[in-house]
């Protein structure tokens, strides 16, 4: 008989999360956590100035102290070739400051001592003289003829300029524009954000001189780029480096690059022949590390009076900082920008994007999304939002009319994508009907007449998660494909390692549960392993919801491999041809007697006691998984506020999502996934940014400027499920980890728009924050989150 | 007496030392420190108990809360010799040897957690309230969690695994044992 799926913990059981069993008794071993004999401490000194020459360092007062072990610093990484490393989109990155700082925060110096204490007091005592430079904040600043030239390290840098770069069909665009009935025109901005994973970034490398061996504990989202990386920055052979990613206290996005502090903390740890440690605090994080966003859009639409779209096009300014250090695939430079309006069928688009340097801090990761898909989807919802506004037609009909239908897969997306399938009508229903959308233009005018403010905003999208395939998808010419590696012992219990690296999102749970709908071994019988570069198979890590979409399928693609092998085995031993073997869930059995069969378990034991003649003996493989195209889930996520006229402060009544992300692995998982991603949408939209003054100081360097959300703001959640299976995936799924931050922050705008909409306000930027939302109240304009720019006094 | 009395100036290499005495999860511990170091750093590098995170170092994030005498605090901000002669929970004390704690169970079974960064301090903020209101509704849990920040699962389970904690712990508890109204002190 075939096992119970759900009893064994296979596909679709809701399984409890074995990690679970450490991290709630306080026994994870993150970072920090770990301690090597004769272990020193690294802080780092970073730059208070956004922009300045460096004239001089004295760290004479740093060596005076005891327990100081050693000082780094530019001029001491430039003597050994490692004042500047390669970022991961061709860019370059100081890693000590040598010439000038260009953001604040930017690493200057750093501290090596007995104890961290001390490594500070070390820091404190170094004396550096800067001669200011006048700071550049925006791109508008930054793109001025006059403007300060920010990296004139780079031999035929002329400008602030990064990329010019443009995808789609320019003529057919400005035909459809001039064709069209109607066009709708917005501007808008989405704010730096920073990921702030409440862990922040950390490292201890270890250089053993007897063997010449690196290994370096580190919070990485990607060990094996990372190990590629180290080898060619500190110029040490390859196997000669061990990276070991431990327990990840969060990553979304922010622990993919490569960061100073890790390249600081190896070569301390070569010159004193020690175990060097840093750990950053979390302003060290919130300043200098990867955020996410940073884009203006202008954005244009063109319809037919019907409502159909003809064409859009957009045009996106994005500030990279200081460091094109962007973590996305190379042929892209604006990430997957072009994923905009995948879900509607639209026939004509055409995207131009220019990416400057500012002097703020570097980074534009995919912050928990599929490089820069949040910017996509945002800009996409609020520019369907003020086209259906401007042509006077109801916005979820508008949707209506526009969306992909569900016999039109696979379809190409109006930037020339292939979506995979979907039922987007189904979630678009779902979502109304929860939210209560038939009765809400009645009740809205009602509440109206008494002086209250509701509104609803929906947000309808498709994304693109899972890169690669590898002929198009590459970070630094390393193509993203992704790996496991399954090794089943002679009991039938397994281990499993795969190339990606968990962050929260449950692989030792999930993964087993892959194997054991696959090959039948209970869940239980699995151990799952990750991060450890001497062990795990070569993998491209996890970000851009690509654990599943890609490793995910890696792992049924090598249980089917071992069950194949299995096969043959099970055929030996009941002595029938293996054409007269089947299958079912843990078992081989005779075609025709299914009562005469064999266990996984039993085929397990015969490979290492009893193989037939000629065939290797053991249990294990491994699998290389390309997929054949990116997965696309897609949501309907639907927010009804109540904005408070008085004081421009903005209640979530109820979020509704629905999510269709394929088959579902295990479903508790899937929906906290959702839940946290809500959690961060609405935290973008209400609260969360970073920002700067015209001096370049960074506001957002600490919790108390960098709000993040508490329990006791963030709404409830109200979740429903579809489930479209991926035609392309071994099991039928699509990436789910960052659905809901890519598409959650426009529903809760667009509501809050929706709310405001006989005040003739179309754009507030985010965040909505109270003043903002009341100034566009009572002022009836729209309002821009540029930072300020200094004017000559 | 006179409010300033001028000292000599001390150089680094003579730092003064205080010796500390704690009970930590029952255990009577001792140890010489620096007058700086705060508890939060006592706990994970001198007693390893490393279960105690630090996510922020500012009192905003929770990650390091300790009960301090069964109150939560942010052992970040709390310095070592504050807490010399008091009686200090950290998570590692939540479960005997053969038992959880309900709420360590609760957090399991209702997935409030992922990374499992914050949860250490999520679970020592749920134990203070439950101690003081065995029931509470999904706004006390809210309010008490306020301080605990997580970035991982939007809360909501960690609300319910709190909630679920509750419901258990009243269950299990002796039916004669004195009500406890969990009203104000
Ligand atoms: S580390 Fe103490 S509150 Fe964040
Ligand atoms: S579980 Fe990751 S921060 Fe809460």
């Amino acid at each position: 008989m075939a096992l119970d799926e759900i009893k064994i913990g296979g596909l679709g059981a809701s399984r409890k999360r074995v990690e679970d069993n450490r991290f709630i008794r306080g026994k994870g071993n993150y970072v920090d956590d770990v301690v090597l004999p004769g272990m020193l401490h690294m802080e780092i000194l970073r730059s208070p100035l956004a922009h300045a020459r460096i004239k001089s360092i004295d760290v004479s007062g740093a060596w005076a102290i005891p327990g100081v072990r050693l000082v780094l610093t530019g001029e001491m990484m430039a003597a050994r070739n490692l004042a500047w490393m390669p970022t991961l989109s061709y860019d370059t990155q100081a890693v000590l400051a040598t010439d000038k700082v260009r953001f604040q925060g930017q690493e200057v110096a750093c501290v090596i001592a007995d104890d961290p204490y001390v490594a500070k007091d070390g820091c404190e005592a170094i004396v550096v003289d800067y001669e200011p430079l006048p700071p550049i904040v925006n791109p508008t600043q930054a793109m001025a003829p006059d403007a300060p030239l920010i990296r004139d390290d780079k031999v035929n840098q002329v400008d602030n300029k990064v990329f010019d770069w443009e995808v789609g069909d320019k003529e057919g665009t400005d035909r459809a524009f001039a064709e069209a009935d109607v066009v709708s025109e917005i501007d808008m901005h989405y704010p730096r954000s920073h990921p702030s994973p409440i862990e922040a970034c950390g490292s201890i490398a270890d250089f053993d001189r007897s063997t010449s061996k690196l290994t370096v504990y580190m919070t990485t989202q990607a060990p094996h780029i990372i190990r590629a990386a180290v080898s060619l920055v500190a110029e040490i052979p390859e196997h000669m480096i061990r990276i070991i990613a431990p327990d990840l206290g969060g990553g979304f996005g922010n622990k993919v690059p490569v960061y100073p502090g890790y390249v600081a903390s190896i070569l301390a740890s070569i010159l004193t022949e020690r175990p060097v440690k840093w750990i950053e605090d979390k302003s060290g994080n919130l300043i200098s590390t990867g955020f996410g966003r940073d884009v203006y859009l202008k954005g244009q639409v063109a319809m037919r009076n019907d409502g159909k779209i003809l064409g859009v096009r957009m045009h996106t300014e994005s500030d990279h900082g200081a460091f094109f250090s962007d973590a996305q695939p190379s042929k892209f430079k604006i990430g997957l920008m072009h994923s905009a309006f995948a879900c509607y069928d639209i026939p004509n688009a055409h995207l131009t994007a220019t990416g400057v340097y500012t002097n703020k801090a570097p980074g534009g990761v995919a912050y928990r999304c599929s490089f820069r898909v949040t910017e996509a989807m945002y800009f996409q919802e609020r520019m369907i939002q003020a086209a259906a506004d401007d042509l006077g037609m109801d916005q979820a009909e508008f949707r209506r009319v526009n969306l992909v239908r569900d016999d039109d897969f696979p379809h190409r997306t109006p930037f020339g994508f292939l979506t995979d399938s979907g039922q987007y009508e189904k979630c678009l229903d779902i979502g109304l009907e929860a939210i209560g959308y038939a009765d809400f233009k009645q009740e809205q005018e009602e509440a109206r007449k008494r002086g209250r403010l509701l509104g609803i905003g929906i947000s309808t999208m498709t994304e693109p998660l899972g890169a690669g395939n590898s002929r198009e998808y590459d970070i630094l010419g390393i193509k993203m494909f992704d790996s496991a590696e399954l090794r089943v012992h002679m009991t039938g219990k397994a281990i499993l390692r795969t190339g990606a690296k968990t962050q929260g999102q449950g692989h030792e749970t999930t993964w087993a549960q892959i194997v054991a709908h696959e090959l039948g071994i209970p869940a239980d019988d699995i151990v799952v392993e990750e991060g450890d570069t001497d062990t795990a198979p070569f993998g491209m890590g996890t970000y851009a919801s690509r654990s599943t979409p890609v490793a995910g399928a890696a792992v049924a693609m090598v249980s089917r491999k071992i069950r194949a092998k299995a096969r043959k085995i099970a055929a030996h031993l009941l002595e029938v041809s293996e054409e007269d073997v089947e299958w079912e869930l843990g078992r081989f059995y005779v075609r025709g007697a299914q009562d005469r069969g064999v266990s996984i378990q039993e085929c397990a034991m015969a490979a290492y006691s009893n193989v037939p003649d000629g065939m290797e003996p053991g249990l294990e493989n491994n699998a290389y998984y390309d997929p054949p195209n990116l997965t696309w889930p897609f949501a309907c996520y639907i927010a009804k506020v109540e904005v408070d006229p008085e004081t421009g402060v903005w209640d979530v009544l109820k979020m509704v999502a629905v999510d269709d992300c394929g088959v579902r692995i295990n479903p508790m998982i899937v929906e906290g996934q959702i839940m946290g991603g809500l959690t961060e949408a609405y935290a973008m939209a209400n609260m969360q940014f970073i920002t700067f003054d015209e001096d370049g100081n960074c506001i957002g360097s600490n919790y108390m400027d960098y709000l993040l959300p508490t329990a006791w703001e963030t709404p409830g959640f109200e979740l429903h499920e579809v489930v479209t299976p991926c035609p392309h995936h071994p099991i039928g799924a699509k990436g789910i980890g960052e659905c809901a931050t890519v598409g959650g922050p426009a529903a809760f705008v667009n509501a809050v728009m929706d709310a405001l909409k006989h005040t003739g306000v179309r754009n507030i930027d985010m965040p909505l924050l109270p003043d903002r939302v009341y100034g566009a109240l009572t002022t009836g304009s729209d309002i821009s989150g540029m930072p300020p720019v200094k004017t000559e006094a | 007496m006179t409010l300033f009395e001028e000292v000599p100036v001390t150089t680094t290499d003579e730092i003064p030392v205080r010796r500390v005495e704690m009970r930590v999860n029952g255990e009577t511990r001792a140890a010489n420190i620096e007058p700086r170091l705060l508890l939060a750093h006592l706990l994970r590098n001198g007693l390893q108990l490393t279960g105690t995170h630090t996510g922020c170092d500012t009192t905003n994030c929770g990650a390091c809360t300790v009960l301090f005498d069964g109150q939560p605090v942010k052992s970040c901000t709390v310095f070592a010799v504050q807490a010399d002669g008091h009686d200090i929970t950290t998570v590692e004390g939540l479960a005997t040897a053969s038992e959880l704690h309900p709420i360590q169970e609760g957090f399991k079974d209702e997935h409030g957690l992922q990374c499992g960064f914050c949860t250490p301090g999520m679970m020592l903020s749920a134990k203070a309230l439950l101690d003081e209101n065995p029931n509470p509704t999904e706004d006390d849990v809210r309010w008490a969690l306020s301080g605990n920040l997580c970035r991982c699962t939007g809360y909501q389970n960690i609300v319910k695994a709190v909630l679920w904690a509750a419901e258990k712990l009243r269950h299990d508890a002796p039916a004669d044992a004195p009500a406890d109204d969990g009203g104000e002190a």
